[in-house]
């Protein structure tokens, strides 16, 4: 193929290398803008990082799926989220002014670990927020305890982030892979899905999910009849429907979220899964989902959030502000998480009159119960674990919805003491016994 | 086997047979362009994933639905080709055919590149056609209308393209030409001309299994990328340059796909990468290959 | 045979070959301090995976489309090895080494059946079989990976948690490989490829069995792409689908396609442009600039930077 070139090697080729590799290096000695992809820490002694703020300010990093299968989820609208929390609570904290970067993970969990990991480097972040993929979650949650800084979930599901891998430096807000198990998965059990046969989307929060629903069903009288694992991000579920149904479970089990929840319900439809009499539950399901299904589609489905925009005057007030800056489109409970978060983290702050030890601040938000308008009183456990009420509802037919987002029933009301895992049962080590 | 293992194993083997249909519309496109122009068309997924963005950009822009947008997608795809080929493909014929491997590898990620940054990485829905929605109830499974359809209409366009390059005068041209490009010319026949048509209906069949895959498997950026590869294994086990070769091939690789999932669920996707090594052993040239150096 | 090199060497060339040496190492020494280790650290690691590359497309004419099953698969052996079976550096970037060479073996022996194009049909078929491997086993963890690999104690006494002292075990082990390389191209051995590149009917006539050189060769390209993949992950600290992805196996091909094919130096430079392309680009635009260059390199670039810079200077290199 190449039999004109020469092959000799010449001193000049030597010299060529490190002109090419000074050049490159030259070019790329800028620092990187907040929201490009993996990371490189920032030139200095390369021995422990920059530690604390950036010089006097507070930096909140928005990072999320900013254009993948749960883009719709948190995304672009977890930075609005960020920043009408920063602006309703004045825009400074102590003196310090308040900034907000964000970047896409593009739910790789090295590519959110290098983004995390330079922004704490070299961006001088506090706080990350949101952070949807639990793998990432995970990832992201190590590199804040090494650095010690603070990481607020409201993405992501696994309960393992107060499990057994929690940690000092992390709080998970809105919602648990246990909270939907207990709230609707119990549901389901007692109106009479005793078989269950489960879908499961191959990475942490698929697994973390398909555990903790186990626990419950059983615990509940039911049984669980088997599993198929799918991979992250499927087209095509048509195989794995299949085989579900041919379990003959009564419940067929969507242990997934966003895009893969959407395309299963879809073609489960074609399958004719629902007709013959099977039920169909997507574990984790948001209200953008349903936008995305269609009522016809959605309707009857079982499901549990712990934020409805349309729940009461507070929370109806809140969303149409954050619908005005979105298109009109109504915030998840990731949105809803995100906000008061930042808010709590901001009043943290606002007492410790600075941000630099992550531990401390956590440890203060955890002292501190919540009341917002959001998700009403609350309270934050030993391990981290945010707790509120967790709502059961379910998707009004079309003849029921008289407005466009007019989507869900309430069903039953979780209350927070026993909407989430005990502190005691987690496994985390943090917590006395 | 108990009734409901064997009930699954038939449905997984039905739905086998659909990704095949994909395969082997795939593979064909692939084996028309290697075998006249002895090019490995690496932008073959990436035309497939046009193929489907057309078709959703026809109904969300221009309201035109799925029916003539199965005639319109592989007409646009297939005059891409024809530029593609006449702009920059020709000129590397001279050279190491690795050259315009590289060529189509480039066009593809070029491609795939700009849908992402326009569509992000999620797919866009397409909504089956209204004539084909709905299911038949065939005792081990409801078989949905739409995949009996897309089963049904890939088997008569691959057959018809066999058909047309086995039997047919303009076929017998096109493997003369195969063969002989010089001698084919002093006949006075336009070669260039004919490759250049030839690439053109190649991965206008491409745009049309695009079409076909668009209500199947949401239209993502990436829907091309993976597919294709799994292509190339099919062409290999078919024998590069057999027609017949690469539609067998396809459909069964896709059934035995299916039979994997039941059995041995783990194995699913590489059990094609497996008879490709297997095949490579016992008959390097492919099933239906002939033996070429 | 003028065409042919020899390991032979004029005083006088031994002399300023050896001057460039100090020279190149001197500046690759100074540059963490003027920019950043860690960009510094992967350039020099995909650097010396597109040298491995090039070894076999350049000197023996085999295109692997699949080079990324062996610089991600060492990577995986060496975070395991790492994290659970808690080996110290040396040994865990070892043991990778051992896994892309045996992988490179396999692979190797069912490729080389084939030449041109099926070739690298066949490799890439095989690349994919094993990133699906790689998907599915549970010591890699799928999606997630291998997180928080240790850096370790190198030597019982070197600790590679020190950026500037990971940077400078990198910058040697780049070496070891840039120099093993170089003693192989400078050799009998090398010579007989260069053979068999030129016209493998003639090498056979003259007693060579080309199927075994080949074959060293290629396992050769995979044990030194090995010790890319697992010095990678001891940067990082963490190994992942995306080093296994056929994404991987394209970029080192336009690295080497960029810099020059066959040119001694050129994947390095196109190396450090990829990095620095990457640095500068996000997401989709990644993927359109690199097609793009693809495009124009195959048609009016094929010489690379190197090669061009080569002919225009009118001087070998």
């Amino acid at each position: 193929m190449l039999r004109h070139l020469p092959t000799r090697i010449a001193d000049r080729s030597m010299v060529l290398t490190l002109c090419a590799a000074a050049l490159c290096s030259a070019a790329c000695k800028k620092e990187p803008a907040p929201d490009k992809g993996p990371g490189m820490t920032a030139p200095g002694s390369g021995a422990a990082p920059a530690p604390g703020a950036g010089g006097g300010k507070i930096v909140i990093g928005v990072l999320s799926d900013m254009s993948g299968v749960y883009a719709d989820l948190g995304g672009k609208g977890s930075v609005i989220a960020a920043q009408m929390a920063v602006a309703d609570f004045g825009g400074t904290v102590a003196g310090m002014p308040i900034e907000i970067v964000s970047g896409d993970h593009q739910n790789k969990a090295d590519v959110g670990s290098s983004i995390a990991r330079e922004w704490y480097d070299t961006k001088g972040v506090d706080v990350i927020v949101d952070v949807p993929t639990s793998s990432v979650a995970l990832a992201v949650s190590d590199v804040t305890r090494d650095k010690n800084k603070v990481f607020l979930v409201s993405g992501a599901g696994t309960s393992e982030l107060t499990g057994e891998k929690c940690s000092p430096n992390t709080i998970h807000w809105a919602y648990d892979t246990w909270a939907l198990s207990n709230a609707a998965g119990r549901e389901i059990v007692k109106n009479g899905g005793d078989s269950w046969y489960f879908v499961t989307v191959d990475y942490a929060f698929g697994h973390a999910l398909k555990n903790d629903a186990t626990k419950i069903v059983e615990a509940n009288g039911g049984k669980v009849l088997g599993e198929v694992q799918h991979p992250f991000k499927t087209a095509d579920f048509s195989s794995f429907l299949l085989q579900a149904q041919s379990s003959k479970a009564k419940v067929i089990a969507l242990a997934n979220a966003g895009g893969d929840t959407i395309g299963a319900i879809k073609q489960a439809a074609e399958f004719g899964i629902v007709s013959k009499g099977q039920q169909l539950v997507g574990l984790l399901m948001f209200i953008a989902d349903v936008n995305a299904l269609g009522l016809p589609t959605a309707q009857g489905l079982i499901l549990s959030e712990s934020f409805y925009w349309d729940r009461d005057d507070q929370t109806r007030a809140w969303s149409q502000k954050f619908g005005a800056k979105d298109d009109g489109v109504m915030p998840t409970m990731i949105h809803a998480g995100v906000y008061s978060s930042v808010m709590h983290y901001l009043k943290a702050v606002a007492e410790l009159k600075s941000a630099k030890d992550g531990k401390a601040v956590v440890a203060k938000m955890e002292g501190m119960p919540t009341d917002d308008p959001l998700f009403g009183k609350g309270t934050i456990d030993a391990n981290g674990r945010k707790r509120h009420s967790m709502y059961v509802y379910q998707v009004k037919t079309p003849a029921e919805s008289k407005a466009k987002w007019d989507y869900y029933k309430l069903i039953r009301e979780v209350p927070a003491d026993q909407a989430f895992r005990a502190p005691a049962d987690s496994g985390c080590p943090l917590v006395k016994k | 086997m108990s009734n409901l293992q064997i009930s699954n194993l038939l449905a997984q083997m039905v739905l086998g047979l659909i990704n095949g249909a994909f395969y082997a519309l795939l593979s064909l496109g692939l084996a028309i362009i290697f075998g006249l122009l002895n090019v490995i068309n690496f932008a073959h997924g990436a035309l497939f994933m046009l193929g489907a963005f057309i078709a959703w950009g026809l109904l969300h822009y221009a309201g035109v639905g799925y029916w003539p947008a199965l005639v319109i997608s592989p007409l646009v795809v297939g005059g891409l080709g024809i530029v593609l080929e006449r702009t920059l493909l020709q000129r590397l014929y001279r050279l190491d055919p690795l050259y315009n491997l590289l060529l189509t590898f480039g066009v593809a990620l070029i491609l795939q590149g700009v849908f992402q940054i326009q569509f992000g990485s999620s797919g866009e829905p397409y909504e089956i056609p209204q004539a084909l929605k709905g299911g038949t109830d065939i005792g081990f499974m409801m078989l949905p209308t739409y995949r009996a359809w897309v089963m049904i209409v890939s088997l008569v366009v691959c057959l018809a393209t066999w058909y047309v390059t086995d039997r047919t005068k303009l076929g017998s041209y096109l493997r003369a030409a195969t063969e002989n490009p010089g001698l084919v010319q002093a006949f006075g026949i336009n070669v260039p001309r004919m490759v250049t048509v030839t690439y053109g209906l190649g991965v206008a069949l491409a745009g049309f299994a695009g079409v076909l895959g668009a209500p199947i498997f949401s239209v993502s950026p990436e829907m091309g990328s993976e597919r294709i590869i799994v292509v190339f294994a099919v062409v290999v086990i078919g024998g590069m340059g057999s027609i017949m070769g690469s539609i067998v091939t396809g459909f069964a690789l896709g059934m035995i796909e299916g039979l994997t999932k039941v059995v041995y669920p783990v194995a699913s996707n590489t059990v094609v990468f497996a008879l490709m090594a297997l095949v490579l052993l016992i008959r390097p040239a492919g099933l239906f290959g002939k033996a070429s150096p | 045979m003028t065409s042919i090199p020899t390991s032979g060497r004029a005083p006088g060339r031994w002399r300023s070959e050896y001057t460039v040496f100090a020279v190149m190492i001197g500046l690759l020494v100074l540059a963490p301090f003027i920019t950043y280790p860690v960009f510094l650290m992967k350039c020099l690691c995909m650097a010396l995976f597109a040298c491995a590359f090039n070894l076999l497309i350049g000197y023996v004419g085999l295109l692997s489309f699949g080079h990324a099953m062996f610089m991600g698969g060492a990577g995986y052996a060496s975070a395991h090895a790492a994290k659970v079976w808690g080996l110290p550096p040396e040994l865990a970037i070892l043991f990778g080494i051992a896994v892309a060479a045996v992988l490179g073996l396999v692979v190797g022996w069912l490729a080389i059946r084939r030449q041109g194009i099926y070739f690298s049909m066949i490799t890439l078929g095989l690349a994919q079989m094993i990133f699906f491997f790689f998907q599915k086993a549970s010591f890699t963890h799928g999606e997630d990976g291998i997180q928080a690999v240790p850096r370790g104690v190198l030597f019982g006494f070197i600790d590679l948690n020190d950026t500037t002292v990971m940077y400078g075990f990198v910058l040697v082990v780049f070496l070891i490989g840039f120099s093993i390389i170089y003693r192989v191209i400078h050799s009998p051995f090398g010579a007989v490829l260069t053979a068999i590149r030129e016209n493998e009917v003639r090498a056979t006539s003259l007693g060579y069995t080309t199927d075994h050189y080949k074959l060293i060769a290629f396992v050769l390209s995979a044990a030194l792409a090995g010790l890319a993949g697992a010095t990678k992950v001891l940067v990082f600290q963490n190994a992942s689908l995306t080093d296994v992805h056929w994404t991987m196996s394209g970029e080192v091909v336009l690295m080497t396609l960029i810099g020059g094919l066959g040119r001694f130096s050129g994947p390095v430079v196109g190396a450090f442009v990829v990095g620095a392309l990457e640095f500068k680009l996000r997401g989709g635009q990644i993927t359109v600039v690199e097609g793009v260059v693809f495009v124009v390199c195959v048609l009016v670039f094929r010489q690379g930077i190197v090669g061009t810079l080569s002919t225009a200077l009118k001087l070998p290199l």
